[in-house]
């Protein structure tokens, strides 16, 4: 407000950085990939990498939503426990039935935060805490307290399969990438997402559907929690409830962060988190890639979300 | 925390309520304040009548010591809470002061294996909080980060966990947190001097003050920034404190240990009445939610041992959800009267 040229500058900097940073960042990755390792882009690799990326971007996505409304689902994780738990209860029965039952678990969960947030206005860190904590207690329990193999040839499928030399998984992927983006950018459901996010009541005293906005993105959140889920059990053939989607909130909040949406609210960037998922999957297999120790890894990983809150802050305060 | 919605209607602090209170807000306050320690009271009865082994010596010393030192991380957390900030990084900071305290035990004795961990996590925190109160960055984001960062420390010192420092036998530092009432006595009285903190001095009335109405502390004169960075700092530092006990206690630096335990931290405040909006809260009230946690996983384990940590997991969740609902409501029916 005050400094007036070099305040300017610093902001046109620091708006580049967040509107275009982890774009550029991933082209230096990728440069640096390449540069070291010719055969990086192998498809091999790329392979394996995507059957890492999808699931977390899947949450990504749903977290997106979620942020945009000024919102945080910590849930995530434990919806991924419960969807392990379900999954081999019902797969006697036939695959389909049992994904559509874990997808059903997903929007129970979802419902159950959305209600508490919308209706009842809780702080959605503290709703989908308690979720968080308490969900994935119930999904041990009902798996019996182990891990168990999963051996279904329709999830295996899924999980591993390619259609066109692309796993099934990325086409997944990119339907929802492709479903969100027509949502937030087409839909008045999106606008209204991003109204309720910049200011909750003045959409509310501009008769917007607020409850309803708020229920809806941790629906989607849920489901899509689940069917990453789905997919992990698919893909490593076992159902471990204790320990899959752990900390994959934190993961999936950090590839929001660093795609450039701000926490704040109001603004949502659904390529910027496909890209930040993507920017830190490659940046951690790089690092694994070059035997550096997992702590700097850490540590990295820190400085870069701490760099791109730094630079999505203006928006937030503008 | 910055939704103007959720802090008008979860974070208006009693006083604003204009007039003086009826009896029916008073009541609403005291369910408020002091709700978590009445159903302590009722739950720790029930199972003295219903279970024989609960209320034995043997029992009531084991609930007491295996939580005692990671209570002192919801003390931390209690004077975030209230300045309206949070503070995910405390689990990682307890482990990070447990390695660094068996660490300096073996390297430089005693003396060092209590001022290197506590200097060291006061310094995090004195990053975190000044990234929070002077670049303006959200609480959340920072301390998530410090989550990360503070586990990469401590796995660049062990060697990415493959060293596991053993404090040296004979070595006095052992003693300070060896024994069944070492323990339970340290965190009572770190405990009392945390609600002195709050209560009884201007820093503790300036943490109300941010955490109630952080523009209005400012046209007050009160020091906005200094008091946000503080309370990050005292939060990291109480969880190298923890850390190092725990580190005496175990007589090594465990690598493994301290995680998630921010989630809980975070929830035994929030069940003992501390608003997540900020503005309102107590030490007492913390005590008595990590004390209710501990009793219910105690009585848990006894009974259904199999399923013990997955079910007290279930259990804590369903109750802290119950308690937000409560309070949510209450600070709502106090508007409304």
């Amino acid at each position: 407000m005050t400094e007036l040229s070099v305040g300017q500058q610093r902001v046109r900097w620091v708006g580049w950085l967040r509107d275009y940073g982890v774009y550029a960042g991933l082209v230096v990755l990728l440069a640096v990939d390449t540069a070291l390792n010719p055969g990086f882009l192998a498809s091999s690799d790329l392979r394996v990498q995507t059957f890492q990326l999808v699931p977390t971007l899947l949450v990504s996505l749903g977290m997106a939503t979620v942020i945009a409304t000024e919102g945080i689902d910590l849930s995530v994780g434990a919806v991924i426990a419960l969807a392990a738990a379900l999954l081999p209860l019902y797969l006697g029965y036939n695959a389909g039935l049992a994904i559509a039952v874990c997808l059903a678990g997903g929007l129970l969960a979802g419902l159950v935060n959305g209600l508490m947030v919308a209706i009842s206005r809780v702080q959605p860190i503290v709703a989908t805490l308690a979720m968080m904590i308490g969900l994935r207690g119930i999904a041990v329990i009902f798996n019996g307290n182990q891990a168990k193999p999963v051996l279904d040839p329709t999830l295996g499928a899924l999980g591993l399969n390619s259609v066109l030399g692309v796993p099934i998984m990325a086409w997944l992927a990119l339907v929802v990438v492709l479903a969100v983006v027509f949502l937030v950018r087409r839909t008045t459901f999106g606008q209204h997402m991003l109204a309720v996010g910049d200011n909750r009541t003045a959409s509310r005293l501009a008769g917007l559907p607020v409850r309803r906005v708020l229920l809806t993105v941790y629906l989607i959140s849920g489901v899509l929690a689940a069917a990453a889920g789905v997919l992990l059990v698919g893909h490593g053939a076992e159902a471990d409830p204790a320990n899959q989607g752990l900390n994959i909130e934190l993961a999936a909040i950090t590839a929001v962060v660093v795609g450039g949406t701000p926490l704040s609210g109001g603004r949502i960037r659904v390529v910027g988190t496909v890209a930040g998922a993507l920017f830190m999957q490659l940046l951690s297999a790089t690092l694994i890639q070059h035997d550096v120790p997992n702590s700097y890894a850490q540590i990295l990983e820190a400085v870069i979300i701490c760099v791109a809150v730094y630079a999505a802050r203006d928006r937030g305060a503008r | 925390m910055t939704g103007t919605d959720t802090a008008t209607v979860a974070g208006s602090p009693p006083s604003t309520t204009s007039g003086a209170p009826t009896r029916g807000e008073r009541l609403l306050e005291v369910v408020q304040r002091q709700g978590a320690f009445a159903v302590l009271v009722l739950v720790v009865a029930a199972a003295s009548i219903a279970s024989p082994g609960f209320a034995t010596v043997g029992n009531v010393t084991s609930v007491l010591v295996g939580n005692a030192y990671p209570a002192l991380l919801a003390l931390g957390m209690t004077f975030v809470i209230i300045s309206g900030g949070i503070d995910l990084s405390v689990g990682s900071v307890f482990a990070l002061g447990g390695v660094l305290a068996a660490y300096g035990a073996g390297h430089g004795g005693p003396i060092v294996a209590i001022i290197l961990p506590i200097a060291v996590c006061t310094a995090f925190g004195l990053v975190q909080g000044l990234l929070v109160a002077r670049a303006g960055m959200a609480p959340f984001i920072v301390t998530l980060a410090g989550l990360l960062g503070a586990r990469g420390l401590l796995q660049a010192i062990s060697h990415e966990g493959q060293n596991t420092y053993q404090v040296p036998a004979g070595s006095w530092f052992a003693a300070i947190g060896a024994g069944t009432w070492v323990p339970v006595v340290t965190v009572i009285v770190l405990f009392a001097l945390g609600a002195l903190l709050l209560q009884r001095t201007p820093f503790g009335h300036n943490v109300f003050a941010v955490g109630g109405n952080a523009n209005a502390a400012t046209l007050l004169g009160v020091p906005v920034r200094r008091t946000r960075t503080l309370v990050y700092v005292l939060s990291a530092g109480l969880a190298g404190v923890a850390g190092t006990l725990n580190a005496a206690r175990l007589t090594s630096g465990v690598t493994e240990i301290g995680i998630g335990y921010e989630l809980t931290a975070i929830a035994v405040t929030v069940i003992g009445g501390t608003l997540l909006a900020g503005g309102a809260g107590s030490v007492l009230g913390t005590a008595a939610g990590v004390l209710l946690l501990a009793v219910i996983q105690n009585l848990i384990g006894h009974y259904i041992s199999q399923y013990g940590s997955s079910a007290s997991a279930a259990v804590n969740g369903a109750f802290l959800a119950v308690v937000v609902l409560l309070q949510t409501y209450l600070s709502r029916a106090r508007r409304i009267t």
